[in-house]
């Protein structure tokens, strides 16, 4: 990825490109464990989508589907404030892989 | 109109403010510079200006306020001094950091501890590595004349940075002189219509400030921002010689008196210099040769124009209101020692602080100095590099 140089950059440290936090996959920061769905034990309180930090739980026709593993970062919060009985989110063991991300 | 008014330096100030009008005063009094925000308060009790004025919580506060009234595309203006400086400090770099053209009235005040509100320059002196371009002034009038420039100057599109102008505490802030205030409508012209680049508020076109850096940006964003202070010499004289084309007082980075033969010479920011003069005149009188050089513009610092000026004398004293404990001298004389450094022929140089928490320097303290500059420039010897004035050894 080209990295401007100091003239190339806007003054004032601006952000042209408002919302490219985007192409950031924070995702690239796990290491070790991610957070596993298991749809038949949730409730559907979608606690999970309310307190992750990087709103990597992803939801449909507002329901919960799934975790989009590209934001994840694994903190484990969601699996923590899962309040089923079972476990809606587990934490379970990967093998960390060292990403790239997206072109800018 | 132009007319002759009887102020002291803090309403010579509220009266460029009730002249440009900026679109966001954000300020809380603090000693000396109380008197600023007091009366850009009644101002606006009074409808005599339209710009919004808030007066947060805290100085830190104040600046957060103009930072953010800046970002969102306001001409912004604050007045502090002193501990109120220095609460705004991790500001001031943010303000420079993101090359918002925020204009700050300085009283200069001592810093505490022990506690005290008179005047020195160790509140401004603190802030010079904070990206804040910097000018003083020796009295009311060079007050009111810096401070309708340094609208121009942090505007201009290639500087883009925040100026601060220092006027000595009580020494000007609560002094009454006869200021001339320029026409309304000619000073409101000079300064012009301010547009912003990136206006947050402009909200066809989303931006983000503020965001952070890690170690692939920081490095260039700020070497980016050095551009816009090293982009300001050009743009600090054009504006001195229009100022001075229009309303007949012309400015550059420093003042030479009786420069032309000098052998000796003593160099003094602000108010001090006024007196310097006094002196400098009666030695002259005397039939030495010495001249008196004062600094106008300390951020950028003018160091190749300075060594010249300076080169050719034989002993030049460096007269420091703030001290840098620990470091080889202070501020003002590291700087121009440093800047002499190249220079062939170079003068003896030496230093003294003097006036901390508004201690008087008189005419024959100037005369002291003198008396040792011209033993040094004789002998070619130094004593001692770094000295005190007017303090009880």
């Amino acid at each position: 990825m080209k990295k401007e140089t100091w003239k190339e950059l806007t003054i004032g440290t601006i952000n042209l490109d408002a919302g490219n936090s985007v192409k950031n996959l924070t995702g690239t920061w796990r290491s070790g464990k991610k957070p596993q769905f298991i749809k038949e034990n949730c409730i559907q309180c979608l606690f999970c989508w309310l307190f992750c930090p990087h709103f990597a739980i992803h939801v449909e026709n507002g329901e919960v589907t799934g975790i989009n593993y590209d934001y994840c970062t694994g903190c484990g919060i969601c699996s923590v404030e899962c309040p089923t009985k079972e476990k809606s989110i587990v934490m379970v063991k990967e093998e960390p892989e060292l990403a790239e991300g997206i072109e800018q | 109109m132009s007319e002759f008014k009887t102020l002291n330096g803090n309403q010579t100030i509220a009266e460029v403010v009730r002249q440009i009008d900026p679109d966001v005063i954000a300020a809380y009094p603090i000693t000396p510079s109380t008197a600023i925000v007091e009366e850009i308060a009644k101002f606006k009790a009074n409808g005599l200006i339209t710009g919004e004025f808030v007066c947060p919580e805290s100085e830190h506060s104040a600046m957060s306020v103009c930072i953010g009234a800046a970002s969102a595309g306001g001409r912004v203006m604050t007045a502090t001094g002193s501990q109120g400086l220095a609460l705004m400090w991790e500001m001031l770099y943010i303000a420079a950091g993101l090359r918002l053209p925020i204009v700050a009235a300085i009283a200069n005040r001592a810093l505490s501890a022990p506690i005290n509100i008179h005047g020195d320059h160790s509140d401004t002196m603190g802030a010079r590595d904070s990206g804040w371009i910097q000018i003083y002034s020796e009295n009311c009038q060079e007050a009111y004349d810096n401070f309708i420039q340094a609208f121009r100057i942090a505007e201009h599109l290639d500087v883009r940075t925040p100026v601060l102008v220092g006027l000595d505490g009580f020494i000007i802030s609560h002094s009454m002189e006869v200021v001339k205030i320029e026409d309304e409508s000619k000073v409101r012209k000079f300064v012009g219509e301010y547009k912003p680049v990136y206006p947050l508020l402009d909200t066809n076109r989303k931006i983000t400030v503020g965001s952070i850096d890690f170690t692939d940006y920081y490095f260039e964003h700020k070497r980016n921002q050095i551009e816009g202070i090293e982009n300001s010499p050009g743009v600090i004289e054009a504006v001195g010689k229009e100022f001075g084309r229009i309303f007949g007082r012309e400015y550059g980075f420093f003042e030479e008196y009786r420069m032309e033969d000098a052998e000796i010479c003593i160099v003094v920011m602000s108010s001090a210099a006024g007196t310097g003069k006094d002196a400098i005149d009666e030695l002259r009188a005397e039939g030495i040769k010495i001249g008196l050089l004062k600094p106008r513009i300390f951020r950028p610092f003018p160091h190749e124009k300075i060594a010249e000026a300076l080169r050719s004398v034989k002993a030049v004293a460096v007269l420091d209101r703030s001290s840098s404990p620990g470091a080889f001298g202070a501020p003002l004389f590291t700087e121009i020692r440093s800047a002499l450094y190249d220079s062939d022929p170079r003068p003896k140089i030496v230093n003294y602080v003097y006036g901390l928490g508004g201690r008087d320097i008189q005419v024959e303290h100037f005369k002291e100095v003198a008396g040792k500059l011209a033993t040094i420039a004789k002998t070619g010897k130094i004593e001692e590099i770094c000295g005190y004035i007017n303090l009880r050894e």
